[in-house]
């Protein structure tokens, strides 16, 4: 159990920096996943904390003490790697072993032959070898032990792994990707599965993932990264409704968020594609993005924006209608829960959203903060819903 | 602060050693320079120095040259390489295809033949070759040298698995398009093989430049002479007495492969340790 | 891209071609047999046929040029196991491989380790060591023949300079065998050494990883954690390929020593030639390729039954 505080960390590869000055408080016992596009910096950051990789700059502290020059051994991590990492000479019982034996057994007690003959070895051996069962038969892998990682699934070779870590009862288990070898329905399992040992283990779990939908479902906090730097952290409900930045808005969630073009006028009102919205801001006058959800697009309401529709994804429980509109790049993209009321493509619609579904962001890509115009403030308004 | 010191020790330590054994490696490359640089009085000297006092490479390939028809020889290695490189492509990639994607009754009992045959040393069957190409009445010439190493079934086995990977459908493909399947080898399958047929190029000339043992058994007449047997035959002639041109002859000799090598190491190291995977 | 040039040619013959591949199997075997023929036929002449025939020879009295000849059953054998020159050539062939295998594989198993453990210019030691595979064997046993001459050579000058008593080294029968040894030492090892270096990098990173992670904290510890049991495999192919190509050893020994001085570098393969090819008694010559090829099939079974045992990379 600890809390890993994260203070102004950089690492740069031959030059390339790839964190740019990340600081991250993790809560003792909370799930976190980093959550971000590949080639973000996710995955190093996690090699830092394990201490396989030496930062450039910044601290990393756990439970208040400085990790700085302390062995990844050290630091009581353990690691699930996407690869799984399993010694493929030993026995699924000897991979789980490892960590034990290391920290118990002396470099002499663990030779081959030789190291039989030391004394207290014995009795080590027995403890070890019930640890390691109590942990087979937690991950349900006890009729496995004997064999060699090679002869495993996907998802078996995946508990193996998650087995050598827990053994050893680490301090904290870090993840990196560790379902994105599995297929779709395994995975879907595997995600519940390991929100269910967090339940149970009740340790710090931090959760590197290039999926949003597993940050999603299963964390208790997300931090998504960018381009070497955390742009927000929050709940999943937090990121997903009220995201900071433009790149976080539009990497969470799926179908992706619509972005529309849009301005802000003198007087603070927003407009998009002509028509000026029930929405308001104090940001300065420019140009800005105003962005909606595909389930906040209404598809029935008779909205002021109109356009043909160019392609239809039902799924049987729900349908997105893709919208071309003139003045859009990219079709806007609206949820249809009721299926039955698909319109055909090539038809023309309408369609609006109200003021409150509006996330807008500046030209940075920062968001900016927006409000329900009233009515009465502005007359002559031009009303969309 | 064990580790600080640990991080330069262990680096230093590394280098020392790999120079000791690099320069053993190099030692008699560098000592085959010095003494096909120096003059005769030089080499017939006891006292031991690396820089000649007076400089005589040229002189030395000059009589070297002179001594052998060198550039024969040479030319010898390239046509009997070369004809031995062809001419197992084009015996090995039609059966690597036909054993890796065609289905024919005896396929297996082949593919076994060949990975059996990969098993059998040359120097096993050179007595009944021998007197085979004895009856063909062509003992020294050419074709003795090449015809023994047309079938290379370890070529046939390193194609048929690299042809293994390429995915059913590309022949299918071509096969829709109307492509026979003798086409297939060659204008599907060789193409997506180029890779993996340098590296076997490489593996084969290599080999076959280098050999001593097929061409000094079936070789009689000097001037079909491949590179290793005209080296042995210069220092028989010399008896031991003309050091500088004999060092001369011997760079000359191995100056191509290892010219070659250089330029494209990793190419030639691939090549060569394709027998690693036997 | 020249197979999208390929079947943009062959477009036009689609409609007449297309009856072979899906009107069953039998055109498409015919091509098959046809495309295997010439390979399959060369197989036989060169390959099958020669080593039945090689067995068969060492059961006849035939020599080259010889009118007829007859079967003798094992009296080629007989003689063989009967000749001292044979038992001498057999023990200095063994001592050759028990020699030269252990230390090129021990030498390019070291090598590969050290080269690996660091980033520094990696690959120009890799050619370096790799160097002496590429040459031409025959020219660099004759620049070792001048660097072991007794007067001028570079050993004995550096031996004199220390001191000590240099050797006739490839003269002497207490010597001779032992400096072909050092030049199949020196050969061998650079090869071995990149098949070392091929199993090396073939062990994924995140098992050092998770090595560390685990608690090895020491090199040692991580190495026999990680390194040494999984190239095994790696190892054991390495020791039967050094064995099979020592048991071949011959170019050294034919320009250096031709077998002497007194047979004391006499080997197999040099006997058989020797035999076969310098006397053209064919059927005694065969006789002993038999027992060389027994020695490489011993070799091949012992490491296939050893190979079983197969790492399996998760």
């Amino acid at each position: 159990m600890a809390e890993i505080e994260v203070r102004g960390l950089r690492k740069a590869f031959d030059g390339t920096e790839v964190l740019k000055g990340v600081d991250l408080t993790i809560e003792n016992g909370e799930f976190i996943s980093l959550v971000g596009p590949s080639g973000c910096g996710k995955s190093t950051l996690l090699r830092v904390i394990a201490g396989l990789e030496p930062q450039s700059s910044g601290e990393i502290r756990i439970d208040g003490i400085s990790a700085d020059g302390v062995r990844s051994s050290a630091r009581n991590l353990a690691m699930v790697f996407q690869s799984y990492a399993l010694y493929p000479h030993l026995s699924v019982f000897d991979n789980i072993a490892v960590p034990l034996r290391m920290k118990r057994l002396s470099a002499l007690a663990r030779l081959p032959i030789l190291g039989r003959l030391m004394p207290g070895r014995q009795r080590t051996e027995r403890g070890i070898r019930a640890e390691v069962e109590r942990v087979a038969d937690q991950l349900e892998i006890s009729p496995l032990l004997k064999r060699k990682p090679g002869q495993l699934s996907g998802g078996q070779r995946q508990r193996v792994a998650v087995g050598r870590a827990i053994v050893r009862q680490p301090r904290a288990f870090l993840f990196d990707e560790p379902l994105s070898n599995l297929d779709a329905k395994l995975r879907v399992h595997m995600r519940a599965e390991i929100a269910q040992l967090h339940r149970q283990l009740k340790t710090t779990f931090i959760y590197v993932t290039h999926d949003q939908a597993e940050a999603m479902t299963m964390s208790g906090r997300i931090a998504v990264m960018i381009g070497g730097e955390l742009i927000q952290v929050g709940t999943p409900s937090a990121i997903y409704e009220d995201p900071r930045d433009i790149r976080v808005a539009e990497f969470i969630g799926t179908p992706k968020i619509n972005a529309f073009p849009g301005r802000i006028r003198g007087d603070g009102r927003l407009e998009v594609l002509g028509h000026v919205l029930h929405a308001a801001t104090p940001a300065p006058a420019g140009e800005c993005r105003v962005c909606v959800r595909p389930e906040r697009i209404d598809l029935t309401g008779s909205g002021v924006f109109s356009g043909t529709v160019v392609h239809l994804e039902n799924l049987g429980s729900e349908a997105f209608v893709h919208v071309a509109s003139e003045g859009m790049s990219a079709p806007v993209v609206a949820r249809v829960n009721d299926p039955s009321l698909l319109p055909t493509i090539g038809a023309s619609v309408g369609y609006g959203f109200v003021p409150d579904a509006v996330r807008a962001f500046d030209g940075d890509g920062k968001r900016i903060a927006t409000e329900i115009a009233s009515r009465v403030e502005r007359p002559r308004g031009m009303a969309v819903v | 602060m064990t580790t600080r010191i640990h991080t330069y020790l262990w680096p230093a330590t590394r280098h020392i050693l790999l120079l000791a054994g690099a320069l053993v490696m190099l030692t008699p490359f560098i000592w085959m320079l010095s003494t096909a640089s120096k003059p005769q009085t030089e080499i017939f000297s006891s006292e031991l120095h690396l820089i000649p006092h007076h400089f005589a490479l040229w002189d030395n390939l000059r009589t070297a040259f002179a001594k052998a028809n060198l550039w024969r020889y040479l030319l010898n290695g390239l046509i009997v390489t070369i004809s031995i490189f062809g001419l197992q492509v084009l015996v090995a990639l039609p059966a690597a295809y036909a054993l890796a994607k065609l289905r024919f009754l005896g396929r297996d009992v082949l593919f076994a033949l060949v990975v059996f045959c990969i098993l059998i040393p040359p120097q096993a069957t050179a007595i009944p070759v021998f007197l085979l190409l004895h009856k063909l009445g062509v003992l020294d010439t050419y074709a003795a040298l090449v015809l023994p190493f047309t079938i290379s079934v370890f070529g046939i086995f390193l194609m048929r698995q690299f042809f293994k990977t390429v995915p059913d459908d590309l022949i299918d493909a071509a096969r829709m398009d109307g492509i026979s399947e003798f086409g297939i080898v060659w204008r599907v399958m060789l193409p997506t093989a180029i890779p993996a047929v340098t590296a076997f190029g490489i593996f084969s000339v290599v080999a076959h430049w280098n050999d001593y043992f097929w061409p000094l058994i079936v070789l009689n007449s000097e001037h079909l002479q491949t590179p290793p047997l005209a080296v042995a035959q210069f220092r028989n002639n010399e008896a031991g007495t003309n050091y500088g041109p004999l060092m001369a002859a011997a760079i000359v000799i191995i100056a191509p492969l290892v010219v070659a090598f250089l330029f494209a190491q990793r190419r030639f190291i691939e090549g060569i340790t394709l027998t690693g995977i036997k | 891209m020249s197979d999208a040039v390929a079947t943009l040619q062959a477009v036009p013959a689609t409609a007449r071609n297309r009856v072979p591949v899906f009107a069953g199997s039998r055109p498409a075997a015919r091509s098959a047999y046809a495309l295997v023929a010439p390979a399959f036929i060369l197989m036989l002449m060169m390959l099958i046929g020669p080593l039945a025939g090689v067995i068969a020879l060492s059961f006849t009295d035939y020599q080259l040029g010889a009118p007829s000849f007859a079967w003798i059953g094992l009296s080629n054998y007989h003689e063989m196991f009967a000749d001292r020159v044979f038992w001498i050539s057999l023990k200095n062939t063994l001592t050759y491989v028990a020699i030269v295998v252990p230390g090129a594989v021990a030498l390019g198993l070291g090598t590969a380790l050290l080269i690996q453990s660091g980033a520094g210019l990696r690959s120009l030691y890799r050619t370096i060591y790799f160097l002496p595979v590429m040459a031409t064997l025959i020219a660099m046993a004759i620049v070792w023949e001048f660097m072991l001459h007794p007067q001028f050579g570079l050993v004995n000058g550096v031996l004199r300079a220390a001191g000590l008593q240099g050797h006739s080294w490839l003269q002497e029968r207490g010597t001779a065998l032992y400096s072909l040894c050092a030049i199949g030492v020196w050969q061998a090892t650079g090869f071995n050494m990149v098949l070392f270096l091929a199993g090396l990098v073939s062990i994924p990173k995140h098992l050092y990883d998770a090595a560390e992670i685990d608690g090895a904290e020491s090199a040692w510890s991580r190495f026999c954690l990680v390194t040494w049991p999984l190239p095994g495999p790696v190892t054991l192919f390495v020791v039967t390929i050094s064995a099979i190509r020592s048991f071949q050893v011959f170019d050294t020994v034919q320009v250096l020593t031709k077998g002497g001085p007194s047979k004391s570098s006499e080997v197999l393969i040099y006997t058989m030639y020797a035999e076969g090819f310098e006397f053209f008694r064919s059927g005694y010559g065969a006789a002993l390729t038999v027992v060389f090829l027994a020695f490489v099939l011993l070799l091949t079974l012992v490491k296939s039954a050893l190979g079983n045992r197969e790492v399996h990379y998760a």
